[in-house]
C-alpha cells in the first residue's frame, strides 16, 4: 500500500462498516466460549469491532508517523498482516480491564481470538486486491474511497 | 484546405496517436467505459502495443524470460491490478514461492516484478478481448491540428501501397497522443568520437542492438566501459558478469559514474535515500508513493519551484537494489575485475591499436586514461521533445506549451494546456508530459492513472461511461472470464 494519511483513515473506517460488519456477522455464531444469549455475544462483537475501528484512527497516525521513515512512504503488505499484534494486545488488554464501554460482562480470549483475527485476516486480504475491483481509482489516491 | 489537397478525411470521435502502450491502455480503460470500436482509432507505425517495448527492453539487456522493474500490481493488461502479475506467474508456474514474495516484499525479499514475456502475452490477450486490432490504423502521423469548427485532423501517411493517396485526414473532436521517446539520447563525447571516426561498432548505446560486444568478448578476452548509474546500466553489467561466469571469460569492467553515491543521502530522516558504491537505490523509477500515494499527492498540491524542488529531491537516476546484482558486483570487486569509478569523461579518442581511450577527469582533481574494447553508454533515452515532429508541430502551431522540465505542459485531466478546439479536447500521456503534477507518467501505472482520469474528462464531455463500483466490478468480471467488454 502506499497510503496517505486520509486514505489510511478513510480505509480503516471504510473496511470496519464494510467487510468488518458482514464478516463479524459471519463469525458471531461459531465463536469459541462464549455464553449468554446470541444476541449479547452481537453486541459484544459490534462494540469490540467499534473499539478497533476507535483505536484505530490513532494507530493510523502512527502508522504514518513510522512511515515517513521510508523513503518510498509505503506501507508493506506483511506490515498490515503484523500489526494485528499490538492492535489485537491493546484491545485485548482495554477489555480484560473492562474499559471498552458498553461491553456488558467479561469476555473470554478465545473468543477475541478468533474473533480479532478472523476479521483482521479478512480485512487484510480484501485491501490487498479485491477492494480495487470495486474502486479503480483507491490504489492511485492513496487509499481515498472518496 | 484539404479536399483542395485531394486528401480523403475521415472521421471517427477518438483518435489516439501511437499505438504503443500508452495508447492501448487508454482504449482499454475507453472500451471499458462503454466506448464501441467504431468510436475510436488507434493510429501506429508499430503493428503491436509491446513493440517498441519489446525492442528497447531487449536491446537494455532485458530478453523476455527476465524480470522487469515495476511490481506486481502494475498491469497494463488489467486497470485492477487485480489479480496481481505474482498470482498470475504462481498459478502458471505452480509455484507458491511467488505469492511468499509478495507478501513479504520489499522486507524479508526484492519487490516481485513479472518477466517481461508476461507482459507481452497478457498484453496480448488483453489486446484480443477489447478488440484493439481492429481500432489500429497502420501509418506515420504527420501532425495535428485544431479544425476551424472545432475538435481536429490529423494527418496520417498509410504505409505504401495501402492506401489511394499519400495522405489521409482524420477528423476527430478527442486527440490522445503517446508517441513515447523522440529518441535515444548519447552522450556528447560518445557522439563526437562516433562522428569524428565513424565507429559505430565499438561504442554503443545501450538501447540500440549491441549483441556484438558481448559476442567479441566470447572470442577474444577484452575491456569494457560501461557509463550510467541506472538499471540498464545494471542490467548491462548483469549480462557482462553473468557471460563471465557462464562461459568462463576473462572480462575487465570499468564503471565509470559521473556522480559517485557513498551512502544514504538526502535532506533528513524523513528524506533519506539509500545508496552506495556509487549507486543511488531505489526499488522503482520514482519512489513507489510518487505513483499513487503522499508523493502523487504532494506533487499534485505543488506548483513551479516548489515541485521543481521536490522533482529534484526525488528524481535522479536509481537502480533497484537486488540481491542478485549485488552479490555478483561483489565478487567482481573482491576479483579485482569490476572496477566501479568515479569519473566525468573529457574526451575518447582511438588508440593506436584500434582500441578506446577514455581520458577522465574526477571530483578530487585527479586525471585518468582508460583503454577499453568497448564502450556502453547506459545514459538515457530520450532526446529533447520537439525532437519529435508532431510534438514540435504542436508547439509551433497548435497552441501547446512546454513546462518548466522542457515537456508538453498538461492540467490536471491531462488535457495539454493552450490546444482546446471548440467543444474538442487534446490530450496526452507518457514520457512527454513528464513535469507536470504527476511525474510517474511514464509507467504502466502512470499511463493508467493518465488513461483513467482522461475518460474521467470524457465522461464528464458525455463521451463515456462513468467508471464507478458497479461498471467496474461488471467489466472485472468480463475481464477475469475472457469475455469481451
Ligand atoms: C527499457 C525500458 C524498460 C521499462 N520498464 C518498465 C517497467 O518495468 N515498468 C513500467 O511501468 N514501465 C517501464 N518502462 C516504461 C514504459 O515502457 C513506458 O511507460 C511505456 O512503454 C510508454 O508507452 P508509450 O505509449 O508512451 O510509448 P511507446 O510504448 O514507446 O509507444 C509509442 C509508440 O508511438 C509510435 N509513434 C511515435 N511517433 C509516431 C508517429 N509520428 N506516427 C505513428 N506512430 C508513432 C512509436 O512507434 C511507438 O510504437 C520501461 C521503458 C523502457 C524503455
Amino acid at each position: 500500500m502506499i497510503p496517505t494519511l486520509a486514505g489510511r483513515l478513510q480505509t480503516r473506517i471504510f473496511l470496519l462498516a464494510t467487510v468488518g460488519v458482514v464478516l463479524t456477522a459471519l463469525v458471531v455464531p461459531v465463536l469459541p466460549g462464549t455464553t449468554g444469549s446470541p444476541a449479547r455475544t452481537y453486541a459484544t462483537a459490534y462494540l469490540i469491532l467499534l473499539a478497533v475501528a476507535v483505536l484505530g484512527l490513532g494507530w493510523e497516525l502512527v502508522y504514518h508517523l513510522l512511515m515517513q521513515f521510508r523513503w518510498d512512504k509505503d506501507w508493506p503488505t506483511i506490515f498490515g498482516l503484523l500489526t494485528i499484534v499490538p492492535e489485537g494486545l491493546l484491545v485485548w488488554v482495554l477489555l480484560d480491564l473492562g474499559m471498552i464501554p458498553g461491553v456488558p460482562g467479561p469476555v473470554a480470549f478465545s473468543t477475541f481470538a478468533v474473533m480479532f483475527g478472523f476479521v483482521w485476516i479478512g480485512q487484510w486480504l480484501f485491501v490487498n486486491g479485491p477492494i480495487r475491483v470495486f474502486f479503480v481509482q483507491w490504489r492511485l489516491r492513496g487509499g481515498r474511497v472518496v | 484546405m484539404l479536399h483542395e489537397a485531394g486528401i480523403p478525411v475521415h472521421d471517427v470521435p477518438f483518435v489516439s496517436v501511437g499505438g504503443g502502450l500508452g495508447s492501448f491502455i487508454m482504449t482499454d480503460v475507453l472500451r471499458i467505459c462503454g466506448v464501441p470500436t467504431s468510436s475510436i482509432k488507434v493510429l501506429s507505425n508499430s503493428d503491436t502495443p509491446w513493440q517498441t517495448w519489446e525492442y528497447l527492453t531487449r536491446a537494455s539487456q532485458l530478453p523476455p524470460g527476465e524480470r522487469i522493474r515495476s511490481d506486481a500490481g502494475a498491469r497494463p493488461d488489467n486497470i485492477w491490478g487485480f489479480p496481481s502479475y505474482a498470482v498470475h506467474e504462481a498459478w502458471q508456474d505452480r509455484s507458491p514461492k511467488l505469492l511468499w514474495q509478495v507478501l513479504v516484499e520489499p522486507i524479508l525479499t526484492d519487490f516481485f516484478s513479472p518477466r517481461a514475456a508476461t507482459v507481452f502475452a497478457t498484453v496480448k490477450r488483453e489486446a484480443d478481448r477489447i478488440s484493439y486490432w481492429d481500432m489500429l490504423a497502420k501509418g506515420q502521423v504527420r501532425m495535428v491540428r485544431r479544425r476551424a469548427g472545432g475538435g481536429y485532423f490529423t494527418l496520417l501517411t498509410p504505409p505504401a501501397g495501402t492506401a489511394p493517396t499519400k495522405r489521409v485526414a482524420i477528423r476527430s473532436q478527442y486527440v490522445h497522443l503517446a508517441v513515447g521517446y523522440p529518441g535515444l539520447k548519447f552522450l556528447e563525447d560518445l557522439q563526437r568520437f562516433r562522428e569524428t571516426y565513424d565507429d559505430y561498432h565499438r561504442v554503443v548505446n545501450a538501447y540500440e542492438p549491441h549483441e556484438h560486444v558481448y559476442e567479441s568478448l566470447k572470442k577474444r578476452p577484452g575491456t569494457v566501459v560501461v557509463r550510467g548509474a541506472g538499471i540498464v546500466a545494471s542490467r548491462v553489467l548483469q549480462r557482462l558478469m553473468d557471460d563471465r561466469e557462464r562461459y568462463g571469460l576473462h572480462t575487465q569492467i570499468v564503471h565509470m559514474f559521473r556522480t559517485f553515491v557513498t551512502g544514504p543521502h538526502g535532506s533528513g530522516p524523513w528524506m533519506r535515500r539509500p545508496g552506495g558504491d556509487g549507486w543511488a537505490y531505489q526499488a522503482f523509477t520514482f519512489p513507489k508513493s510518487a505513483f499513487g500515494g503522499q508523493l502523487k499527492a504532494q506533487f499534485r498540491r505543488l506548483e513551479g519551484e516548489k515541485r521543481a524542488a521536490l522533482a529534484k529531491a526525488v528524481g535522479g537516476t536509481t537502480t533497484p537494489k537486488l540481491r542478485r546484482w549485488q552479490e555478483q558486483m561483489r565478487q567482481g570487486r573482491q576479483g579485482n575485475w569490476y572496477h566501479p569509478i568515479q569519473a566525468v569523461v573529457d574526451k575518447v579518442e582511438p588508440a593506436p591499436d584500434g582500441r578506446l581511450v577514455s581520458h577522465t577527469s574526477s571530483n578530487d582533481g585527479g586525471y585518468g586514461r582508460y583503454v577499453s574494447d568497448f564502450i556502453i553508454d547506459c545514459t538515457g533515452l530520450e532526446a529533447d521533445m520537439p525532437e519529435h515532429r508532431v510534438l514540435a508541430d504542436l508547439l509551433e502551431h497548435g497552441g501547446a506549451r512546454r513546462n518548466g522540465a522542457g515537456r508538453l505542459a498538461v492540467g490536471e485531466n491531462f488535457e495539454v494546456t493552450g490546444t482546446a478546439s471548440g467543444g474538442g479536447a487534446l490530450y496526452a500521456s507518457g514520457a512527454a508530459v513528464a513535469g507536470n503534477h504527476f511525474p510517474a507518467v511514464d509507467s504502466f501505472l502512470g499511463m493508467q492513472t493518465a488513461a483513467l482520469d482522461i475518460a474521467a474528462d470524457l465522461a464528464r464531455r458525455g463521451f463515456c461511461a462513468d467508471l464507478g463500483p458497479a461498471r467496474s466490478f461488471g467489466q472485472w468480471l468480463k475481464w477475469v472470464t475472457g469475455r469481451p467488454v
